[in-house]
């Protein structure tokens, strides 16, 4: 076998192990999205939208309690985490580049980043719920904003770490202080950017249960007081599977498909809004 | 007080006295003495790394936007020190406008790309601002091929165009000097053309200083030309002397091409 057979026998070899451990992960992912979706899809009805979770050994009942929960809740973490989260990026990347404080700054939302969701929870629990009194929605949206904040932190420190040089200097050549130059032009620069970010870190927490157990509790009566335990999917989810009741199991494909459609809308949508990035 | 290196007979804008720069521990200036005429285009000439964008940026304090820059000695602006630490460094820029060696418009409107340095340090009212708008884009000659689109993007313009608008938004500002960092290395000679038109009639109103890297340039355009090597203000005076009897040797190697 000369040296050039040699080769292409090597180069097909490593192609054919690339293919197959390709393959590997497609098979899981293909095979986990048609459970999903075939489960998800015969559960899917107008009661789920329509009617509250069903009480135990009752027949059909929906997700309208829950759905209406999550959404409340995850509109309050991001109402809290969306502000703090760009704000701390700014500071980061346009007045703390070489500070002590921001080292320390950037090194815990490293820690935070990849913290487990179910020790934010605790915590959640421990200095929120245990001190107010009681399970709620608010605690909920805290330990979910906790887990979105320096998701958003780190896209927007990263993003603007892109802008380039030049961009801000001649803002500031024009005599802009340096919170007009951040927040009107540098920040304006890679909006598309930091929007991306926000919704990713919404993804994120929209399947998020281990914070929300300790937390928002659940609650199968429809409720929109953020002060009183609330329902929401992720918890529904997890409490309908593991019953024996075939309509509560149903129940939990429902809304296990409705939280991967969004998450999967929001990504496609992101990905169409900012095909032509920065058009203004 | 030292002399400057060369009494230009007009009044200063900016006198630079024993300036010296430092990036770190290197010395990028060296004792540079030299003042800046009054309404008048003064070019900075010479090979990469002598320093003349440096000094450029001492006179705005763009360095001070890095840590570890540092410049000493003074800049003389209206009788006062623009390095003292008290010196309010947004005022400083408001009244010596920059031009970068790259377009670099806000990503905004082109109305606002205009509007924005204006707003920072006066309130003026909706149609005061329309005028002052389409008075800057007409100093830079750039009116009659944006009037139609002032709400689309300053990014949608082509490189010319965003180096005219770059220019229009320092002149709106209504700075007394105005300093221009090659700004037309990135161009095509058409633009350039344009831009240094631009200059010849912006130096009616305002004080210039450019830095170059092309001396036919240089030649064309500027009144007074320094000639910078490693930091050090080699020579300064006329730019019709420079050129034509350029008094050090090493200034008439460059200026001949034999090095740089």
């Amino acid at each position: 076998m000369n040296l050039y057979t040699r080769r292409i026998w090597t180069n097909r070899i490593g192609i054919a192990l690339s293919m197959f451990a390709m393959a590997l992960g497609l098979v899981a992912l293909m095979w986990i999205l048609w459970t999903l979706f075939s489960k998800g899809f015969a559960a899917l009805s107008l009661d789920l939208f329509t009617q509250d979770t069903p009480a135990p050994g009752s027949d059909g009942g929906g997700l309208r309690n829950a759905i209406v929960g999550s959404g409340l809740i995850l509109f309050f973490s991001m109402l809290i985490s969306t502000p703090i989260g760009i704000l701390a990026g700014i500071y980061l990347a346009e007045y703390g580049r070489i500070s002590k404080f921001a080292a320390f700054t950037r090194f815990m939302t490293d820690i935070m980043l990849s913290a487990p969701s179910i020790v934010i929870g605790l915590f959640v629990y421990a200095l929120f719920v245990a001190t107010t009194g009681g399970f709620s929605g608010w605690a909920g949206s805290l330990a979910l904003a906790l887990i979105a904040i320096p998701v958003v932190v780190r896209t927007t420190e990263n993003m603007l770490k892109l802008v380039p040089p030049s961009l801000r200097e001649a803002a500031f050549a024009i005599g802009a202080p340096r919170w007009q130059v951040s927040l009107k032009v540098t920040l304006r620069a890679v909006k598309s950017g930091v929007v991306t970010g926000v919704l990713l870190a919404m993804a994120r927490i929209t399947g998020e249960t281990a914070p929300l157990l300790f937390t928002a509790l659940n609650n199968q009566f429809f409720s929109t007081d953020m002060g009183s335990p609330m329902g929401n999917l992720p918890v529904v989810i997890y409490q309908f599977a593991l019953s024996p009741y075939d309509n509560w199991v149903n129940l939990a494909w429902g809304g296990a498909l409705l939280i991967a459609l969004v998450v999967l809308a929001v990504n496609i949508g992101v990905r169409i809004a900012f095909r032509n990035k920065d058009k203004l | 007080m030292p002399e400057p290196t060369v009494p230009t007979g007009n009044p200063a804008a900016l006198q630079i006295r024993n300036l010296d720069f430092y990036y770190g521990d290197f010395k990028g200036l060296k004792n540079v003495n030299i003042d800046i005429a009054h309404k008048k285009v003064t070019a900075f000439i010479g090979p990469s790394g002598c320093g003349k964008s440096t000094l450029l940026r001492t006179f705005n304090r763009m360095y001070d936007l890095y840590p570890g820059q540092r410049a000493e000695g003074e800049i003389l602006f209206h009788g006062k020190n623009l390095l003292d630490k008290k010196q309010d460094v947004n005022m400083v820029r408001a009244k010596i406008g920059m031009v970068f060696q790259k377009p670099t418009p806000f990503p905004m409107t082109i109305y606002e790309n205009i509007a924005f340095g204006v707003r920072l340090y006066e309130n003026m009212s909706k149609a005061a601002m329309d005028d002052r708008v389409e008075w800057a884009l007409n100093k830079a000659a750039l009116w009659g091929e944006v009037k139609d689109k002032l709400n689309q993007s300053g990014l949608s313009l082509s490189g010319g165009q965003q180096q005219r608008l770059c220019i229009a938004r320092a002149v709106a500002v209504k700075p007394e000097v105005v300093l221009l960092d090659e700004p037309t290395s990135a161009l095509d000679p058409i633009s350039t053309a344009k831009v240094e038109e631009l200059i010849n009639e912006l130096k009616s109103e305002y004080t210039i200083a450019i830095v170059t890297h092309n001396m036919q340039q240089a030649a064309r355009i500027s009144d007074y030309t320094a000639f910078m090597y490693l930091g050090e203000l080699i020579e300064f005076n006329e730019t019709g002397t420079i050129f034509m009897r350029p008094g050090k040797k090493q200034t008439e190697d460059y200026i001949t091409g034999r090095f740089g």
